[in-house]
């Protein structure tokens, strides 16, 4: 669905990615890394925020500049910083965004009341966001990146600050989606209790790709236990220098 | 993409735009309170000291009031076209102007509907604007009002695309202050809109020439004409291409930036 060729990005003089040759399909895929490892600059570039210092993208064989409507409608994106505007209601937001995506209100209302239930937010609709508390935004959040039915969903570190519970029960709703929709889910974390044995993982490290495959074949590869131990292994200097 | 989504995307858009005006209550109140005070307070006070005599395209003698309606109505476009940049980089610092780059429409349509946008709020507040000059006999007929839509909404455009191009400049919220010292300021006092350029030429030689340079003047002067229904020519050729070519830097500005080359 998504492969990268040789995408590399520098800020001046600093490798913020280097050299990536990735590919994502419909399902889960987390792509693991501490701060700083150029998890959200790879989202900026998947949705062309940002242009590449060299390498490409392509979505299904075409790439942005091919096909730059057709592609920004297949995203559906939740970013790290909220992004919701707080003076306007959750319907309005809803709308506000649909409106970018040529929906009208109408259907936008219809679009969101089975996602808005699954997600916890039925009858919110009137209300200002400012009234949510910060679980309830981000579940808003994944509901307005969902509404225009996209085929690649991109969540950047969308669990951050919010209390375990809500993490599961979003991470949870998420996966499920992904099986029974075949969204391609990119889900980048540096937590690693996100991340289940039937994922398909990437590891990236100051910009650089330290791994990527399915979490279990990976276990097996390193002939490690558990996932801590992967990420240990993976990230541990002497692997980092064989790179 | 069809052609109902862009008009749906335009609505969206204008509502977004409209709707946080309201929302933020003093803001429509600042953007009257600030051209009335200089209306009442200052030109009433400076009524005397500054007569105008009789020039185009006023046929008779005119009170100080009436002279820098044009230039207060200007006031308004020039500090909501800075209010649009101010909650562009707002938007940005805050992220939600990505909610606006991901749509799969082209991004120089989007940012022409937010300059549309902007363009449609600064009509509403400088015709509440002219609605409350009648309160201190400033005499426009209503066919000036309906003559001067066209010249408002060009104002509007040009100086909410000067606040786009500004936006992009200014990396953070804390720098907006500068604009206020650096564009809004210069570029009022620095034209025609307190007082006609032949008294500036009689006080300073070089000042007036920095007046003649600064395109809010050709602003006042379209305004003014066009509120008594003419139509000011120099004003309009050196307006459209100005805003013509502003427009088009700051919808340039907003394309994707490339990762520095290796």
């Amino acid at each position: 669905m998504i492969n990268t060729s040789g995408l590399s990005f520098y800020y001046g003089k600093t490798c913020v990615l280097a050299n990536l040759d990735l590919a994502f399909h419909a399902g889960f895929n987390v792509l693991l890394g501490p701060n700083g490892a150029g998890k959200s600059t790879f989202i900026a570039l998947l949705t062309h925020l940002k242009k590449p210092s060299s390498g490409y993208i392509e979505y299904d064989g075409l790439r942005i500049d091919q096909a730059q409507a057709n592609i920004m409608a297949r995203f559906g994106v939740v970013f790290q910083e909220p992004t919701l505007d707080m003076d306007l209601t959750v319907e309005q937001n809803l709308c506000y965004h649909g409106a970018l995506h040529g929906l009208s209100k109408r259907e936008v209302l219809r679009r969101s009341e089975p996602l808005l239930e699954g997600l916890g937010l039925t009858g919110r609709l009137k209300d200002k966001i400012r009234q949510l508390n910060g679980g309830h935004r981000k579940r808003l959040e994944i509901v307005r990146a969902l509404v225009h039915k996209p085929s690649i969903l991109l969540l950047d570190e969308a669990s951050v600050g919010l209390d375990n519970q809500s993490r599961a029960q979003i991470i949870n709703y998420i996966r499920e989606l992904a099986i029974t929709s075949s969204l391609c889910v990119i889900w980048t974390t540096h937590l690693l209790d996100e991340i289940k044995l039937d994922d398909h993982l990437v590891v990236l490290t100051k910009g650089v790709l330290v791994a990527s495959g399915t979490v279990s074949d990976l276990i097996s590869k390193t002939q490690v236990s558990n996932v801590s131990d992967l990420y240990i292994s993976l990230t541990s200097q002497g692997a980092l220098n064989a790179i | 993409m069809q052609s109902k989504a862009y008009l749906i995307a335009f609505q969206g858009i204008f509502l977004r735009e409209l709707r946080r005006f309201f929302a933020q209550k003093t803001r429509l109140l600042s953007a009257l309170v600030r051209p009335m005070l200089w209306l009442v307070v200052f030109a009433t006070g400076f009524r005397a000291a500054l007569g105008v005599a009789i020039m185009e395209p006023y046929g008779t003698y005119i009170t100080y009031q009436t002279y820098i309606t044009p230039g207060l109505c200007c006031m308004i476009l020039l500090f909501n076209g800075m209010q649009s940049s101010l909650s562009m980089v707002y938007d940005r610092e805050m992220g939600s102007m990505k909610v606006l780059l991901m749509s799969p429409l082209p991004r120089p349509y989007l940012l022409f509907c937010k300059l549309m946008s902007n363009a449609m709020l600064s009509l509403i507040q400088v015709y509440i604007f002219l609605l409350l000059t009648n309160l201190v006999d400033v005499d426009i007929d209503i066919i000036g009002y309906l003559y001067a839509v066209p010249a408002i909404f060009i104002i509007a455009f040009f100086l909410g695309a000067l606040g786009l191009l500004l936006s992009n400049l200014i990396k953070q919220l804390e720098n907006f202050a500068g604009v206020m010292n650096f564009v809004i300021f210069p570029m009022f006092f620095l034209s025609s809109a307190l007082y006609p350029l032949w008294k500036m030429k009689e006080a300073s030689l070089w000042l007036y020439w920095l007046c003649q340079y600064n395109p809010f003047s050709y602003c006042v002067e379209l305004l003014r004409w066009s509120l008594y229904n003419q139509t000011h020519l120099n004003s309009l050729s050196v307006l459209m291409p100005i805003t013509i070519i502003t427009a088009l830097l700051a919808l340039a500005s907003f394309a994707p930036k490339a990762g520095a080359k290796r």
